[in-house]
């Protein structure tokens, strides 16, 4: 049995010496409609289609890992995948530590959502950890209540451990809308981040220069904004 | 998985209810119970491995061994277990890929480069050409080995007691019969020193059972990843829309870990009887008088 499965690591490892390099795309998976695990346990979202359609454009062969948000900056830089395409927008913060390609999703709303109209928008506002929303809440005055991941910090809204949910108004208006009216919008989106872009890091300027011409092709020939639309409506912001 | 399920929005009832069960997820989910029944049929004889190396190093007569099993268990069991699960096996995968890369890639140049680690890509364990299999099997693999570390230091330091508590008097009578160090050791101490090690054994083995969670710490997606995956608020962009259902999904978790931990004291209390069968112990004295 022992050199059985030794013998099939070897054929494995030999085999795939010979295949193509693969391109390593890590995501969150728990961010509808950007990212997800549909029902079959696949990636899926408007990410999965983006990115299977980068990689075809830059001629890559490319793979999906999911990895938790909080930890999905230390594992690209320690080398477990080669890219994150996972909403993360782009902040001065993040370029700090790693790099990005032009973004592919145009700087969009974030908003507040909520059991009722009325509620105090400085008191205890719930949001993702380490996102661009957990630290516009914080400076907002408000008590910011982190979670790990975004389906948590609805749940704490409903719950009532939090007054409001703080995050992109994309992930939300599906929530909202098949509440029954239990969630609603309240307060004023507001605009956060320059875009989302594909995060890499900074010693990895080749796969940066393929991805960014990939994605400029892909917003000139309009193929992008059909795919935002597909998956957020025809309201979405588009480029 | 069957054909009634091809359209999940237009289906309802028992009809929507053996559908959702049986998604692609679920199955996955289901799986997952064979990952953690996997983990602890692997890690429990490799930490017993750990754990009787550490404690025969302990009691060597030749210092630095006995300070290397020791070490080895007062190190291990002084720092805290999310230190090991979130830094020790980062750090494990970075010196194996280290390692391999002084072997196999022309450019030595030192990996820690800044927040980055680089190495050159055939360096790369597994390689990320190499299917997603292979790099679930080898952070399995990495999470046996932490596993087995860490628990086998309690299990050394348990062993190493229970070395102790052997009666003295019975290692002195075969040493007068002329039996050798070893002889000692196999034929004398080790037969007798379960029954002391058995009550702490048997607490590593509960505890063990319950700190399989950590695996989703080591990227690999255990029974409670998938928990809370399945049970979170799910929109129509799902095949199955459904409320927060988490708290039906850790229900079923904590009826799987009750009734294991329940299985598992009925066998531990088994193994105990037998071990303490002709012993002369309080145990065995209890089981003669029981019989008489």
């Amino acid at each position: 049995m022992k050199n059985l499965l030794l013998a099939t690591a070897l054929i494995a490892v030999s085999g795939a010496a010979q295949a193509q390099d693969v391109v390593r795309l890590g995501t969150e998976g728990a961010y509808p409609p950007f990212n997800f695990i549909n029902d079959a346990g696949e990636v899926a979202g408007f990410e999965r289609e983006f990115g299977d359609e980068l990689c075809k454009r830059a001629e890559l062969t490319c793979e999906w890992v999911t990895n938790d948000w909080d930890s999905i900056i230390p594992n690209l830089q320690s080398g477990n995948y080669d890219a994150i395409l996972a909403g993360m927008s782009i902040t001065e913060e993040r370029e700090a530590v790693i790099d990005f390609t032009q973004n592919y999703f145009p700087p969009a709303a974030s908003a507040y959502a909520a059991m009722s109209a009325d509620v105090d928008l400085t008191g205890v506002v719930s949001a993702q950890v380490s996102t661009i929303q957990a630290a516009y809440v914080a400076e907002s005055g408000a008590t910011v209540l982190e979670f790990a991941t975004p389906d948590e910090s609805v749940a704490a809204v409903r719950n009532g451990e939090a007054v409001a949910v703080f995050a992109d108004q994309d992930y939300l208006a599906a929530i909202v809308a098949e509440s029954n009216g239990e969630l609603m919008f309240v307060g004023e989106p507001v605009q956060l981040g320059g875009g989302i872009g594909v995060g890499l890091r900074e010693s990895d300027t080749e796969l940066k220069e393929k991805f960014n011409a990939a994605i400029q092709t892909m917003k000139d020939d309009g193929s992008l904004n059909a795919m935002i639309e597909k998956h957020f409506g025809a309201e979405a912001t588009k480029f | 998985m069957f054909e009634a399920c091809a359209d999940p929005k237009s289906i309802e009832g028992l009809t929507w209810a053996m559908c959702y069960l049986t998604s692609g997820k679920h199955i996955e989910f289901y799986w997952s119970f064979v990952t953690v029944l996997l983990l602890l049929a692997l890690t429990a004889p490799a930490a017993l491995a750990m754990g009787f190396a550490g404690a025969t190093a302990a009691r060597s007569r030749f210092i630095p061994l006995s300070l290397l099993g020791k070490g080895y268990a007062a190190i291990v069991r002084g720092v805290p277990d999310i230190i090991f699960f979130l830094f020790f096996v980062i750090a494990l995968d970075q010196g194996l890929e280290y390692l391999k890369s002084l072997a196999v890639c022309e450019n030595h140049s030192w990996p820690w480069q800044g927040l980055e680690f680089r190495v050159c890509p055939e360096a790369k364990i597994p390689l990320g050409r190499s299917s997603a299999i292979w790099h679930q099997a080898y952070g399995f693999g990495l999470a046996v080995f932490t596993f087995a570390l860490v628990f086998g230091a309690f299990a050394a330091n348990v062993l190493y007691g229970a070395m102790n508590a052997v009666p003295r008097a019975q290692l002195e009578t075969a040493e007068a019969y002329g039996m050798s160090h070893g002889q000692v050791f196999r034929r004398i101490l080790v037969p007798q020193m379960w029954v002391y090690a058995l009550p702490g054994l048997s607490n590593l083995w509960m505890i063990l059972i319950k700190a399989t969670p950590l695996l989703f710490l080591l990227g690999v997606r255990d029974i409670v990843y998938w928990a809370r995956e399945l049970g979170g608020m799910k929109t129509q962009a799902y095949e199955y829309p459904h409320p927060d259902w988490r708290l039906w999904y850790f229900l079923a978790l904590l009826v799987f870990y009750l009734v294991f931990t329940k299985l598992s004291e009925i066998v531990l209390a088994r193994i105990s009887a037998r071990l303490n069968h002709g012993q002369a112990t309080a145990g065995g004295e209890a089981l003669r008088k029981a019989a008489a």
